[in-house]
């Protein structure tokens, strides 16, 4: 669960002899793992508007941090909503 | 074969109470002479779209709950289609889903509940016990140092 994608930039400047200043970075975690939603609905706008910034376009999953499994999902539901015209295809 | 299936169909805003209660009937009309049930309807009336639709800014809503066969379903879209007061129409099949979904819940509180007896505590969480869950791990705020401390 919660599969936290931690990553970045972090791996380089490895070897320097400068010591690698600990970048803080804020642990991500899947928000659907995290509230335990199981299932993704197409109707509950309110939850996927968050993944749709401005331009309406799906946040990637390495700066949502959603998991594989739940991004699918979320995808899957985005697209429903954007036929229902629920959720714009493009923004403004 | 019953299969659950959800109809969402937005009428043109233009539309009279009348023609949507006419479209509710002919839905309901069809879903009965192919011997499937309608488990629940819900109107969510007048919404703005998030797109114009033809020249519509906004649309009636209707989200019909349908048990039946997909020959049933493939029949409604058809008829749907030919009224021109449905701007737009959407089936989606949803038992799976609710089984998967179902099946998680129920697996997830049957393993939090043996974690739970292992540890010597009731099955159950109490009031007021724990504020943040089982899994404060998953969820904490905390900041990590780089990759190493994985």
């Amino acid at each position: 669960m919660g599969g936290g994608r931690g990553k970045g930039g972090a791996g380089q400047g490895k070897g320097d002899g400068q010591q690698r200043r600990p970048m803080f970075r804020r642990r991500k975690v899947c928000k659907f793992c995290a509230d335990k939603i199981d299932d993704i609905n197409y109707k509950d706008t309110k939850l996927l508007m968050p993944f749709v910034p401005e331009r309406a376009k799906i946040l990637p999953r390495r700066i949502s941090g959603t998991c594989a499994l739940h991004q699918r999902k979320l995808r899957v539901a985005i697209m429903r909503a954007r036929q229902l015209a629920l959720i714009p295809y493009t923004g403004e | 074969m019953n299969r659950k299936y959800e109809l969402v169909y937005i009428v043109s805003p233009d539309a009279t109470e009348g023609q949507v209660a006419e479209l509710h009937g002919q839905v309901e009309a069809v879903v009965q002479r192919l011997g499937g049930q309608i488990d629940k309807t819900e109107n969510w009336g007048r919404r703005r779209l998030a797109y114009e639709i033809g020249r519509h800014k906004e649309g009636i809503y209707v989200l019909d709950v349908i048990t039946g066969s997909g020959e049933l379903m493939k029949e409604i879209e058809r008829r749907l289609k030919v009224y021109d007061t449905v701007i737009r129409q959407l089936t989606v099949r949803v038992d799976e889903a609710e089984r998967v979904a179902g099946h998680k819940r129920t697996t997830r509180t049957e393993a939090s509940r043996r974690r739970r007896v292992a540890r010597g505590l009731p099955p159950d969480r109490q009031a007021g016990e724990g504020q943040r869950g089982e899994f404060e791990d998953d969820r904490d705020d905390r900041f990590e140092l780089g990759e190493d401390l994985r």
